[in-house]
């Protein structure tokens, strides 16, 4: 039996932009939830949080003496500082997007 | 103190070197630099102030600035950030290194010499770093080429910067160096290498100076700024955050601290943050001095506010150099209007429809903000799959873009118009139109750059 918790609570974030291209890390509050978090954090799954972006590519770098990943996403600003009509355009908030991804933790554990 | 003989360079280079962020954006606090510098003032050895100002769209802001008035295009704050701390950073001993020069570093060194003079202080030697101006006509050729186009329109064209005329500057005594575009690590790593003389291709050394220089670049963001999260990531004494101050050794490894007496942490999280910050891939973070290298990089706590980087490595630094190229865009149109209380989210849905109507044939983005906004696409397709949720505070934002200012005038219009031809309560109408600035990036042969430096008269 295993218990859903959104990402938010096993990890903190921070976006970077350069142009249409973000960069969100993603940095485990605890070394012991890091396996979990490198099982479910992936690229296919970071992607569908940002499907309605349509972002061109989802990149992901580990960084296990960090305890991090780094997700490098493409396209994903609607052209970025230049381009988007977002009150956002630089896309500082879309690390708490990332982090509401629900992670399956074993054993019912929190 | 600086540079000067060499036996008193070999004896200052075993001393520490320590660096203290400033301002870490052009709309940074600018009541954080005192604290860094009375800190900085009771250490021991090399001392040095580093000021970023420059972000994409700054330097085409100031360009602008510059051929309206060819006596303006530096930082317009310069006094602000400078005047509170100038004094006591000549009277300690500590360089200053900043951006500030934006678009006329020539400029900001004279502005700098008067502040001097006004102040009652001897004059300073002051250094510009000049070559990363690529707008006139003399590099057309090498931006067409760059760009794969001709540019049209250009309000600028600077190159990234590296270390090197930074450091030449420090070496020959500059007490201040005033740069237009540099890579912001550089900023760093120039005081760095004129510290300990390291040669232009010791890639890892170059590569733990980079890193040092990318914790402090962005000032209070690894002591505590864009970080609390109450509840999962405290902060104390936001309200004072202490800029960084890094002590870096002849390895190029650094420690990471903050001025003293003030409000917020440093620790392994933000440490963390702003280390991946901005970066792409962890193994190649190139500059126009090094590829730097952090996927075996290792952050650790020593003590309060206190976090040590070791394992960073650096590769040979590119054969290009980084060119953000920057023309007029067009304008952009906003409008906002509010609705609160009962039925407020159906009202707020309503005029952004009535809104779509009334604009039809220009592509607007709508916002429903306290609903939906900033995670949303500027096509619509996060706000479409919405249900509404009887909200009873919601802010309808609509926004375009267009070549021509009359076109985007009309979205401003129609949104002041919802007063009397809206649904009922809307208040709080605020709109805006403003020319839009494009930036785009390219890069360009090392040989065709040639920064250098020269001490201001």
């Amino acid at each position: 039996m295993s218990t859903a918790v959104p990402l938010y609570r096993l990890a903190h974030a921070r976006t970077g932009d350069k142009g249409d291209r973000s960069n969100i890390s993603v940095i485990a509050y605890r070394a012991a939830d890091f396996e979990v978090l490198v099982a479910q954090v992936t690229e296919a799954r970071v992607a569908e949080m940002f499907a309605h972006r349509h972002p061109a590519s989802v990149k992901r770098y580990v960084l296990p003496k960090l305890g991090a990943m780094n997700f490098v996403i493409d396209g994903v600003l609607d052209g970025g500082v230049n381009g988007s009509l977002n009150l956002d355009a630089h896309g500082k908030s879309l690390a708490f997007l990332l982090l509401e991804m629900p992670i399956q933790l074993p054993g019912g554990e929190e | 103190m600086m540079g000067g003989s060499g036996a008193e360079s070999a004896v200052m280079s075993k001393w520490p070197l320590h660096i203290g962020c400033a301002a870490g954006f052009s709309g940074d606090r600018t009541d954080a630099a005192g604290p860094v510098v009375r800190t900085l003032a009771r250490l021991e050895g090399r001392r040095v102030l580093m000021f970023e100002t420059l972000a994409e769209r700054t330097l085409a802001l100031a360009q602008l600035a510059r051929r309206a008035d060819p006596a303006a295009g530096y930082e317009p704050l310069l006094d602000d950030m400078l005047r509170p701390v100038i004094a006591d950073c000549l009277t300690n001993g500590i360089a200053i290194v900043g951006n500030f020069g934006a678009a006329n570093p020539p400029g900001a060194a004279s502005h700098i010499l008067a502040m001097a003079r006004e102040l009652g202080l001897p004059a300073p030697r002051v250094a510009v770093v000049k070559g990363d101006d690529l707008s006139g006509a003399e590099h057309r050729g090498t931006l067409a080429a760059a760009l794969g186009e001709e540019v049209r329109d250009l309000v600028s064209a600077n190159a990234y910067v590296g270390a090197e005329p930074i450091a030449a500057a420090l070496d020959a005594g500059a007490q201040v160096v005033v740069c237009g575009r540099v890579a912001d690590p550089s900023l760093a790593v120039g005081p760095i290498v004129a510290h300990y003389g390291w040669a232009a291709d010791d890639w890892d050394r170059l590569g733990r100076a980079t890193m040092a220089g990318h914790l402090l670049e962005c000032g209070a963001q690894v002591t505590g700024g864009y970080f609390a999260d109450p509840g999962m990531k405290d902060v104390a004494g936001m309200h004072e955050l202490g800029f960084p101050i890094l002590e870096i050794d002849s390895g190029g490894d650094c420690i990471v601290g903050k001025a003293a007496g003030t409000g917020g942490v440093v620790d392994a999280r933000t440490v963390k943050e702003q280390l991946l910050y901005e970066i792409h891939d962890p193994a190649a973070y190139l500059t126009p001095d090094v590829a730097a290298d952090i996927s075996d990089a290792e952050v650790r706590e020593t003590g309060t506010h206190r976090v040590a980087l070791t394992g960073v490595r650096g590769h040979a630094r590119p054969e290009t150099l980084k060119v953000t190229v920057c023309h007029e865009g067009g304008w952009q149109a906003e409008g906002e209007i509010s609705y609160a209380g009962p039925g407020a989210e159906g009202r707020a849905r309503l005029a952004a429809d009535v809104l779509r109507r009334r604009l039809d044939g220009l592509a607007v983005r709508v916002d429903l903000i306290g609903a939906v906004s900033l995670f949303a696409d500027d096509a619509g397709e996060l706000l479409a799959r919405t249900s509404p949720r009887d909200l009873r505070d919601v802010r309808v934002r609509v926004a375009a873009r267009h070549d021509d200012r009359r076109e985007a005038q009309r979205l401003a219009r129609e949104v002041l118009a919802l007063y009397t031809c809206g649904p009922a309560g809307g208040g709080g109408v605020r709109t805006s139109v403003t020319p839009r600035l494009e930036t785009r990036s390219c890069f360009v042969p090392r040989a065709r750059v040639h920064a250098s430096w020269e001490m201001a008269a």
